[in-house]
C-alpha cells in the first residue's frame, strides 16, 4: 500500500519534471509575443529524431545530446525568423493558426526525411544505459528515465531562473514580457530578445523530447501533439506567462493526471480485509479499472473549468473575460 | 429576372447539370472526388458560420462531425449485422434500425442524418453556453480540449463505437445527389443567415463587442446560435461521410481534418460564404494534385508541408483570404458581363460585408 502510493508519487513527480520544461518554454515566448506555439511539441519531436538518427550514426551519446539541442535551437530560430516575425502583433488567432502550420511542416518534414532516410513511421528508441532500466530502492522500484527527468528538470529550471533574474540580457527578456513597446523605447533589441527567448525554449523542448521519447520507447512524426496540449495545461494551471507558474502548474498537472490511474486500481490495491467487503465493491464501481483510460479526458475538463473560472492561473488573480 | 435571383439559380442548374453529366460518365475517382468536395464544402460553410462570422476560433468541430458520423451509423446499421458487430448495445438501441427505404428515398438514413444533426446540436448548446464566454486563443484551446474529449470517448466507448477498431459495414446511402443537396442547401441557409438580423448581430459583436452592447445586441447569444446551428451541420457532413466512406475509426476525426478544414476556411476568407467554396475547391484540387506528386515521387510529407507552407504565406500575405468578408456579387457579375458586351450598365457597388 505505502509502496503503491510511493509509486504514483514518483510517477506524478516525473512527469510533472517533462511537463515543466515544455511549459516553462512555451510561456516564456507567450510572455513575449501572445503567441501560443504550438510547434513547440513538433520541436520536441525533431530533437528526438536528431538524437536518434545521432546515435544510430555512431556518435557518442554526449556527442549526440549536444548535436540533438544545437539542432533544435537552429530551427527554433528559423521558425521564428520565417514564420513567426513577419506576423508578430498580429491577430492572437493568426499566429496561433500560424504555429499549428509550422507543426504541420515540421512533422510532414520529418515523416519525409526519415523516409528518405529508408526509416518506417515508427522507430524504436535507441534509448542508452543512463536512461534504461530500474533502480531499485528496497521494495519500491523506480524508471531510470523518471529519476533523470528530476533532476535534469530541477538543474536546468534552476540556471534559467538565475539567468533571467541574474543577467542582462534575462533581464531585458523579462522586460520585453513585461511591455514590449516600452523595452524597444528604453533601447532593449527585441529581435534579439526574442530570438533568445526561441534558443532557450527549443533547447529546453529537446532535452525534454529525449526523456519523453525514453520513457516512451518510440518515436514518430507525431509525438509532440500530445505533450504540447499537456505543457499548455500546465501553463494554464500555473497563470499563462508567469515562468513559475508554469513549474506550479506542470507539477499540478503530473499529480491530478496520476489520480485517476491511481484511483482505477485503489479496490485491488486493499490487502483483503482492510476494508469491510461493501466498501470495497462501492470503491470497484465509483472506481472501475478503465477510469484511468478515461485520463486525457478528466484533465481537459479540468483544462476548460480553469479557462472558466481562474484563467490567471492558481497564483494569479481572479477575474475572467465576462460576457455578460 | 432580376441577377440576384436568377445568378444563384443559374449555378445550381449548371450544378446540377454537371453533376448529371458526372453521374452518367462512370468516372468513379472524380465521382468520389466531387463528394468528398460537396462534404468539404459544408465543414468549412459551418465552420465559417461558427469561428469566421462570430470570431470566436473553434477548433472543436471536427468533434462534432465524429459525433453526427458515429450516431447515424449506429442508427442505420440494420438489425442482422447490428446484433453481431455491436452486441453490447444498451437494449433501447439495439432494436432501431434506420435502414428502410421508400422507392429511392433512403428515408431510414435521412431520419438517422436529422437525429444526429439535432443530438449534435444539443451537445453543442451545452458545450457552448460554457465555452463561447471565453474569446481569442482561450476558446480555440477549449475547444481543442473539446476534440480531444470526444475522441478519449470514442476510444473508449468500445459497445457503441467499437473503441479503436474501425467501424465498417455502414450502408452507403450517400451519392453525388444527397452530398449536394446537403452543400447547396447548408450554402443557402448559411448565406440567409448572414444577411439577417442573427447574423449582423453575429458580425457585430465580432467587430467592436462595446458597440455592439451599447445598442443592444448581446455578446453570448448569437456566438451560441452560431455555434450550434454550426456544429448541426457539421454532423450532418458527419453521416454524408459516415456513409459515403462506409469505414472508419476515430483516429480519422483529429488534428489533420481540423486542419485542412481550418485552411480551407482562412484561404476562402473568414466571413465569406463564397469564400469557403472557393476555399474548399482551391485547397482540395491543390491537396489532390501534390498528392499525385507524391504517390509518383514517393516523397510522402510533401503534400502535407507544402500545403502548411502555403497557409503560412496566406496568412503572411493575405490574411483576409481571397474573399475576405465579401461575397460573389450577381448584380456586379451581370453588369460586368453586360458592360463587356458594350451595353455599358451603370457600374454596381461592391457587395461590402454588413
Amino acid at each position: 500500500m505505502g509502496d503503491y502510493f510511493i509509486q504514483q508519487v514518483v510517477n506524478a513527480v516525473s512527469a510533472g519534471s517533462l511537463y515543466a520544461l515544455m511549459a516553462v518554454g512555451l510561456a516564456l515566448i507567450f510572455s513575449i509575443l501572445r503567441l501560443i506555439n504550438f510547434a513547440h511539441g513538433d520541436i520536441m519531436m525533431v530533437a528526438a529524431y536528431l538524437v536518434t538518427f545521432a546515435l544510430f550514426a555512431g556518435m557518442p551519446l554526449p556527442a549526440a545530446l549536444v548535436f540533438m539541442v544545437v539542432g533544435a535551437v537552429v530551427i527554433g530560430l528559423l521558425m521564428e525568423r520565417i514564420a513567426y516575425r513577419p506576423i508578430r502583433g498580429a491577430a492572437e488567432v493568426a499566429m496561433l493558426l500560424t504555429s499549428f502550420a509550422v507543426g504541420q511542416i515540421l512533422q510532414n518534414g520529418t515523416l519525409l526525411v526519415s523516409r528518405l532516410a529508408g526509416e518506417p513511421v515508427q522507430i524504436a528508441f535507441p534509448a542508452p544505459d543512463i536512461v534504461n532500466g530500474v533502480v531499485a530502492f528496497g521494495a519500491i522500484t523506480v524508471p531510470k528515465v523518471n529519476i533523470v527527468s528530476l533532476v535534469t528538470g530541477a538543474v536546468l529550471l534552476t540556471l534559467l531562473t538565475v539567468f533571467v533574474t541574474r543577467t542582462r540580457l534575462g533581464l531585458s527578456m523579462h522586460a520585453a514580457a513585461e511591455d514590449l513597446p516600452a523595452a524597444r523605447l528604453m533601447g532593449i533589441r527585441v529581435n534579439r530578445v526574442v530570438a533568445t527567448a526561441f534558443a532557450i525554449s527549443s533547447g529546453l523542448a529537446a532535452v525534454a523530447g529525449f526523456l519523453y521519447a525514453s520513457q516512451a520507447g518510440q518515436i514518430n512524426p507525431y509525438l509532440g501533439f500530445t505533450p504540447v496540449l499537456k505543457a499548455f495545461i500546465a501553463a494554464v494551471i500555473g497563470g499563462f506567462g508567469s515562468l513559475s507558474g508554469a513549474v506550479v502548474g506542470a507539477y499540478a498537472l503530473g499529480i491530478l493526471e496520476v489520480i485517476p490511474t491511481a484511483l482505477s486500481g485503489i479496490a485491488d490495491i486493499l490487502p483483503p480485509g482492510a476494508v469491510p467487503p461493501g466498501v470495497h465493491d462501492l470503491l470497484t464501481q465509483v472506481f472501475p479499472s478503465s477510469l484511468g483510460s478515461y485520463r486525457d479526458a478528466f484533465v481537459f475538463v479540468f483544462l476548460i473549468l480553469m479557462l472558466l473560472f481562474r484563467p490567471n492561473g492558481i497564483v494569479g488573480g481572479g477575474g475572467r473575460e465576462e460576457v455578460p | 429576372m432580376s441577377p440576384r435571383v436568377a445568378g444563384p439559380l443559374l449555378s445550381i442548374l449548371g450544378l446540377s447539370v454537371g453533376l448529371a453529366l458526372l453521374d452518367a460518365s462512370g468516372l468513379a475517382f472524380w465521382q468520389g472526388l466531387m463528394i468528398n468536395l460537396a462534404i468539404f464544402t459544408i465543414l468549412v460553410v459551418s465552420l465559417n458560420l461558427a469561428s469566421g462570422f462570430t470570431g470566436v476560433f473553434s477548433l472543436g468541430n471536427i468533434g462534432f462531425m465524429a459525433l453526427g458520423a458515429y450516431i447515424s451509423a449506429i442508427l442505420t446499421l440494420p438489425l442482422a449485422v447490428k446484433s453481431e458487430y455491436l452486441p453490447d448495445l444498451p437494449s433501447w438501441l439495439a432494436g432501431v434500425h434506420l435502414d428502410q427505404v421508400v422507392g429511392p428515398l433512403p428515408v431510414g438514413w435521412l431520419a438517422a442524418t436529422l437525429i444526429a444533426g439535432l443530438l449534435v446540436a444539443f451537445v453543442a448548446l451545452l458545450v457552448g453556453a460554457v465555452l463561447m464566454r471565453l474569446s481569442g486563443h482561450f476558446v480555440a484551446v477549449a475547444t481543442l480540449g473539446f476534440l480531444v474529449i470526444v475522441r478519449v470517448i470514442l476510444f473508449n466507448a468500445d459497445g457503441f463505437t467499437r473503441g479503436s477498431r474501425t467501424f465498417s459495414n455502414v450502408t452507403p446511402y450517400t451519392n453525388l445527389w444527397w452530398a449536394w443537396a446537403c452543400a447547396v442547401l447548408v450554402i443557402y441557409a448559411v448565406w440567409r443567415l448572414k444577411r439577417s438580423q442573427y447574423g449582423r448581430a453575429m458580425f457585430a459583436q465580432r467587430r467592436d463587442r462595446w458597440a455592439a452592447q451599447s445598442v443592444g445586441i448581446s455578446i453570448l447569444r448569437p456566438r451560441l446560435l452560431a455555434f450550434v446551428i454550426g456544429a448541426f451541420f457539421t454532423a450532418i457532413a458527419g453521416s454524408l461521410y459516415a456513409h459515403f466512406i462506409t469505414s472508419f475509426s476515430p483516429t480519422v476525426f483529429y488534428f489533420d481534418l481540423t486542419f485542412r478544414v481550418i485552411t480551407m476556411l482562412v484561404v476562402g476568407g473568414m466571413g465569406s460564404v463564397s469564400g469557403s467554396v472557393i476555399g474548399s475547391v482551391v485547397v482540395l484540387a491543390l491537396a489532390e494534385g501534390l498528392r499525385r506528386v507524391e504517390d509518383v515521387t514517393l516523397l510522402y510529407g510533401l503534400s502535407g508541408a507544402l500545403l502548411a507552407a502555403f497557409f503560412i504565406a496566406v496568412i503572411v500575405f493575405r490574411p483576409e483570404g481571397i474573399m475576405g468578408q465579401r461575397e460573389i456579387s450577381f448584380d456586379r457579375l451581370s453588369t460586368r458581363l453586360r458592360s463587356l458586351r458594350g451595353g455599358g450598365g451603370p457600374e454596381g457597388p461592391e457587395t461590402e460585408a454588413p
